[in-house]
């Protein structure tokens, strides 16, 4: 660029010639060069302008191509991060407290069909009906052929079906992938998990949803993607659990019963560690419910929990336990046992119209049982408190377990109140409540007077209740229900080696329309052990149970269920790693044990 | 001087362009490596929880106390009592050595023996 002089020699001498001011000169081209300059500085501020515009439209391009295409494709999954277990199980595992399965998942495939592909339909349909007994011929040729495209053949086939199936060799049959729940015990602890069944079903997959039981109550954490890698530990011990339900189904066998239940708890955590009843049946292939009649009467109906019995005389050591609590009483006071006592139109009866009076001792009140000396201590605590009472040991609400079937069972009791609900409540008439409820009140008592809230879950901590009474009325009251079983009505609970506290119930079955059954009984027996320290609460019921081998018939929780928890007692101590506490026979050498 | 520039950028930007060709496709290799690694874990981790279900199903109580009974006469396997619960005291110390002159004769053992010797033709004969 050449640079034009501001005062041309030539001009300025031009113009001082003709007498002008020369300084014009200058100032013009000044202006004229300030005008170049002005003109190229704008120039560059426009390209500069034009440049930045196109950047950001091409950034902004770039970001809105990539957002489409992203928003375009199909996800994939990332493949170089590593893939986790919790992506392959659709639904957690559940364990027993030692790690056991319990509940597991298998790969299965189910079996469908585009019936538009098949070229043979006939044969298929007759060679299906050879390899699946319970599918018709006729029906599967019906609906293969009536014009739809798409059906469900079989939800689940083993594998040497799956190979029949292929063996049919037909292109219009195919096979989607399956996770199955997998119950490998079998009937083992059939009524705590309940059962699965497919959900919404795809080709590609289905889900697997809880239908009852454990699998229905925490269905939501057994699904759950995040929580589905850990497995759900229970509490159950599975070496108890079998030996527990062994024992149970003999003892119904043998009791001639209609059913039974048996609940083994830990006093310290609330842990349930067995949980039978009977009649059971097998999860993996679950009965459906049944719409008419007694649900009683199905396999399906868990006694521990779902049945809401009259829990008779095992109800009296609350009264008792009170009682002492309030200072109305300590366990020699002598109470007024004159039987039979009437209370307005009522007659209050001992078993078997016995007279264990005037006048027993509260231990033996529990000891032998007394209807009326109960009824005497239940009138000096006084209606509202022996609510209050029962109420504080869970004996109103249903129990807080997690099965799906708790929640439905809600104790039952008289709306009011008067003295006399008072007077029968108090040795466990006219108030019902499940097995499972009797059991957390029991383990209230076992564990020093600390509420117990009964879980299936496993659990390492010790309770962290209210108290309900204190430390010493707790050991009182376990040490009555130790006389019951050393000199009372539950003679035959007694287990050498470990000191079996417990008190023994019978009810009249309640009917239907109103009264009572006068050869129907429910058969209780509560118990601690051992009753020094206690550890575990044992709750035995059973439905119906009549012992024959004398010359008649006997109904009582002593002949019935305290025999049965006698044998659970003696088997499932030593399993639970309980020494015996008297001193065990002297041995010539190491005997092998087995777990 | 600036042409040694030219070859040497030019040159640069051969190298590199070679280097990521090679990358690209040995992250695709790497990629395709991995997702074979991982459909071979989802299959050990399918037949592991099918052998899982298969140990559980095989020692289920059911199966292992009809096992029990059916073996009694060799195993004589009973349910666990109270009485098999023993304390410490009650195994016994072992024995004090025995002073190498004090054994009996035919224990010690100083010369090496003659261990052979034939097997006789009943076991239950022999003492």
């Amino acid at each position: 660029m050449t640079r034009t002089p501001l005062r041309p020699l030539a001009r300025i001498l031009d113009a001082r010639r003709r007498g002008e001011n020369p300084d014009m000169i200058e100032r013009e081209n000044l202006a004229a060069r300030h005008e170049a300059m002005r003109d190229k500085s704008r120039g560059r501020a426009q390209l500069r302008l034009v440049f930045l515009a196109l950047s950001f439209f091409s950034a902004f391009t770039i970001i809105g191509a990539r957002m489409g295409m992203l928003a375009a494709t199909e996800p994939v999954e990332p493949r170089t991060a590593s893939a986790g277990a919790e992506i392959l199980a659709s639904r957690a595992d559940i364990l027993d407290r030692n790690g056991r399965v319990l509940a597991t998942n298998m790969r299965t495939h189910a079996l469908y069909a585009q019936t538009r592909d098949m070229v043979d339909p006939p044969r298929v349909a007759r060679e299906l009906a050879a390899i699946f007994p319970e599918l018709d011929e006729a029906t599967l040729l019906r609906r293969f052929t009536d014009g739809r495209s798409f059906m469900w053949v079989r939800k689940v086939l083993s594998p040497e079906q799956v190979q029949r199936v292929h063996e049919i060799g037909d292109p219009g049959l195919l096979f989607g992938p399956r996770e199955m729940r997998l119950y490998p015990n079998g009937t083992l602890a059939a009524h705590v998990l309940g059962g699965a069944s497919f959900g919404a079903e795809g080709v590609g997959s289905a889900e697997v949803i809880g239908t009852a039981g454990i699998e229905k109550a925490l269905d939501m954490r057994l699904r759950d993607p995040a929580t589905a890698g850990t497995p759900l530990q229970l509490s159950l011990d599975l070496t108890v659990q079998a030996t527990v339900e062994e024992v149970l189904a003999t003892g119904i066998t043998m009791m001639n019963a209609k059913g039974g239940a048996a609940i083994l708890m830990d006093v310290r955590t609330g842990e349930v560690v067995a949980l039978a009843a009977g009649p059971t049946f097998d999860p993996n292939d679950r009965p459906s419910n049944p719409t008419s009649g007694d649900p009683s009467d199905s396999v399906l109906f868990n006694r521990g929990i779902q049945g809401i019995y009259e829990l008779g005389s095992t109800f009296k050591i609350f009264a008792a336990a009170q009682a002492m609590e309030l200072g109305l009483v300590n366990p020699e006071t002598l109470v007024a046992a004159n039987a039979p006592m009437r209370y307005g139109k009522f007659l209050i009866k001992e078993f078997e119209n016995h007279n264990y009076g005037p006048m027993l001792s509260v231990t033996d009140i529990i000891a032998k049982s007394s209807n009326v000396g109960t009824a005497h201590i239940a009138m000096m605590i006084g209606a509202e408190r022996q609510q209050a009472f029962l109420k504080s040991l869970g004996l109103f609400d249903a129990a807080p377990i997690e099965l799906i079937e708790a929640k439905g069972a809600k104790p039952l009791r008289p709306e009011r109140w008067p003295e006399i609900v008072t007077i029968t409540a108090s040795y466990g008439h006219g108030i019902s409540g499940s097995p499972m409820n009797l059991a957390t009140a029991y383990a209230t008592i076992a564990n020093g007077g600390i509420k117990v809230t009964p879980t299936l879950i496993k659990r390492t901590t010790p309770m962290q209740g209210a108290r309900v009474m204190s430390e010493k009325t707790a050991l009182q009251a376990v040490a009555m229900l130790r006389r019951v079983v050393t000199e009372g009505t539950a003679s035959m609970g007694e287990v050498p080696g470990y000191a079996v506290a417990g008190k023994t119930g019978t009810a009249d079955k309640v009917k239907r329309g109103g009264g009572y059954y006068d050869d129907k009984v429910i058969n209780t027996f509560a118990s601690v052990f051992p009753a020094n320290d206690p550890k575990y609460v044992l709750v035995v019921t059973l439905d119906e149970p009549v012992e024959t081998s004398g010359p008649k018939p006997r109904r009582t929780a002593g002949w019935t269920s305290v025999p049965v928890a006698a044998e659970i007692i003696r088997r499932t101590a030593p399993l639970l790693g309980l020494r015996p506490q008297v001193e065990a026979a002297p041995m010539d050498g190491l005997t092998a044990v087995k777990n | 001087m600036r042409p040694v520039l030219y070859v040497l950028t030019f040159f640069a930007v051969m190298s590199l362009g070679f280097w990521a060709y090679r990358e690209n496709y040995a992250t695709q290799a790497a990629l395709r490596d991995v997702s074979a690694l991982q459909d071979e874990i989802a299959g050990l981790r399918e037949s592991l929880s099918v052998e899982r279900a298969e140990w559980a199903y095989l020692n289920r109580p059911a199966r292992l106390r009809e096992l029990a009974t059916l073996n009694f006469d060799r195993l004589l396997l009973l349910p666990m009592e109270s009485s098999q619960f023993g304390t410490a005291s009650a195994i016994a110390f072992p024995p004090p050595p025995i002073a190498a002159d004090m054994a009996p004769l035919n224990l010690r053992v100083n010369t090496p023996v003659d261990v052979q010797g034939e097997i006789p033709a009943n076991p239950e004969q022999t003492p």
